[in-house]
């Protein structure tokens, strides 16, 4: 098997071995412990009303425009991890470019900014 | 550790095994290793927590159960199993199980790639640090279905600003993974912690260098990711009634729960590892080195959990606004500033590592 896969085995069993842990911690006290349910305790919690109506409903687009930033952040931190791994072989020229690129993130950031985008009142 | 198995199962049984099953077995071994003392570590640092929460306020703590209260969160383990799980009827049975699952998975496969020691790790992937963010990222999945599939309102609200919080910190995370990878030359952790020995005046640590701010802000960034206090608006008991976790009940809370202590715990590595020098002694001085490094490791942990603790216990909870206002307007471009100079202190006193 090729050596670089044979790396990530570990992590792989790993994961099996989480999942078989996490269904075992919710299955077995299902099947062990005595389930009397009935439909109060099966209503979604609402400060002891019935609840009006169902709870998935528009909000605000704030956190949705925080999600879009992130995409691009995230992405841009992406960028940076090889370029940081690499600088000391691409040297000045490297530097100067991611420079370059940084450098029209953050004018999109300080027009955000200005927007008002990272604004919560 | 193969090696080792094939003489042992010889030695016990008369059964010769084949290389390959020899070699999944020993991984599986190695992952038990980890996994159980994690999930006793997880337990004790639950009571750990409320005790230093206690003494902070003039208080006892738990102290009922077993000797000094040791025995506290194996009895309210052994509670939440005994407890009925209630699966609200308008929810998304499948995707509201799955959430706690997920949580607790990723709090746990996150460990496969820390080192505790010199060559003590159980995958020493050359992305190391890659994988950490990559699985600490995905932890706001648990929370987003959680919250989408209780189909109650306070666990939607607890979710989405759950969710807008944990990603707003993941930037500037990010910034100051960066700064350390560009100080360490490596995505491996265990470089990252060999390239620490002795920073500056004979200190092994990156804290001990211009990078203390960064450890600043990626340990205030932690405490967000993890929605510990100051920054636990997602369960903030007076208004949303603990959000995302409302209608969890018996283990499905308890493994939200088991995760939630899990990743504090990795954060607390995390930043022993990139800041603190790891499994190096404090000191670059040789009679320290006799001391084995998961020792110095766990010692490092400890204390970063002893901060987590002083933290919650002296910090009141922040406001939404003042949360993002933190996050987006105050640690991003001083970290994204930050990556900048040390690419150019590092460029121009040629320190770049080869």
């Amino acid at each position: 098997m090729n050596e670089l896969l044979l790396e990530y085995l570990p992590i792989l069993i790993f994961f099996f071995i989480a999942i078989i842990l996490s269904c075992v911690f919710i299955v077995l006290p299902m099947m062990l412990v005595e389930q009397k349910p009935d439909t109060e305790k099966l209503s979604a919690y609402e400060c002891g009303f019935e609840a009006f109506d169902s709870a998935r409903k528009p909000f605000d687009v704030r956190f949705y425009l925080v999600a879009i930033l992130f995409i691009i952040f995230d992405l841009e931190v992406a960028f940076l991890f090889p370029w940081a791994i690499s600088l000391g072989e691409i040297g000045l020229f490297g530097f100067v470019s991611m420079m370059i690129f940084l450098g029209v993130l953050t004018i999109g950031f300080i027009y955000e900014w200005k927007k008002g985008a990272l604004e919560w009142e | 550790m193969a090696d080792l198995l094939v003489e042992f199962f010889q030695w016990g049984f008369g059964v010769t095994l084949v290389p390959w099953l020899a070699i999944i077995l020993g991984i599986v071994v190695g992952i038990l290793a980890i996994v159980l003392p994690l999930l006793l570590v997880v337990a004790m640092s639950v009571y750990m927590d409320r005790k230093v929460w206690a003494a902070m306020q003039m208080r006892r703590g738990p102290n009922v159960v077993g000797p000094w209260g040791l025995m506290q969160s194996f009895a309210d383990g052994l509670k939440l199993f005994l407890k009925e799980t209630i699966i609200p009827a308008s929810a998304n049975k499948f995707i509201f199980l799955l959430a706690p699952a997920l949580t607790f998975i990723l709090a746990l496969v996150g460990w496969a790639v820390i080192p505790f020691d010199a060559g003590m790790v159980l995958a020493d992937l050359n992305v190391g640090i890659l994988y950490i963010f990559a699985i600490s990222s995905l932890g706001v999945y648990g929370i987003i279905l959680s919250g989408w599939a209780s189909n109650s309102r306070y666990a939607f609200l607890g979710a989405l600003r759950s969710s807008a919080q944990m990603v707003s910190y993941e930037v500037s995370m990010g910034f100051v993974l960066v700064t350390v990878l560009m100080c360490a030359g490596s995505l491996n952790l265990s470089e990252i912690v060999m390239a620490q020995k002795d920073t500056f005046l004979g200190v092994n640590g990156y804290w001990f260098t211009p990078l203390f701010p960064m450890m600043i802000i990626f340990f205030i960034s932690a405490l967000a990711e993890t929605n510990r206090p100051p920054f636990d608006l997602p369960e903030a008991e007076a208004e949303i009634v603990a959000g995302y976790q409302v209608e969890y009940s018996s283990m499905a809370f308890a493994l939200f729960f088991l995760g939630e202590y899990a990743n504090i715990i990795l954060m607390c590595a995390m930043t022993s590892i990139l800041f603190l020098g790891g499994w190096l002694p404090p000191f670059d001085w040789e009679p320290l080195y006799l001391i084995p490094g998961w020792i110095w490791f766990f010692g490092k942990i400890f204390f970063m959990f002893f901060v987590f603790a002083w933290v919650k216990a002296t910090v009141p909870r922040y406001r939404y606004d003042q949360l993002m206002r933190l996050g987006w307007k105050v640690f991003l471009p001083i970290s994204l500033l930050w990556v900048v100079l040390t690419g150019l202190f590092l460029l121009l006193t040629d320190k770049i590592p080869a």
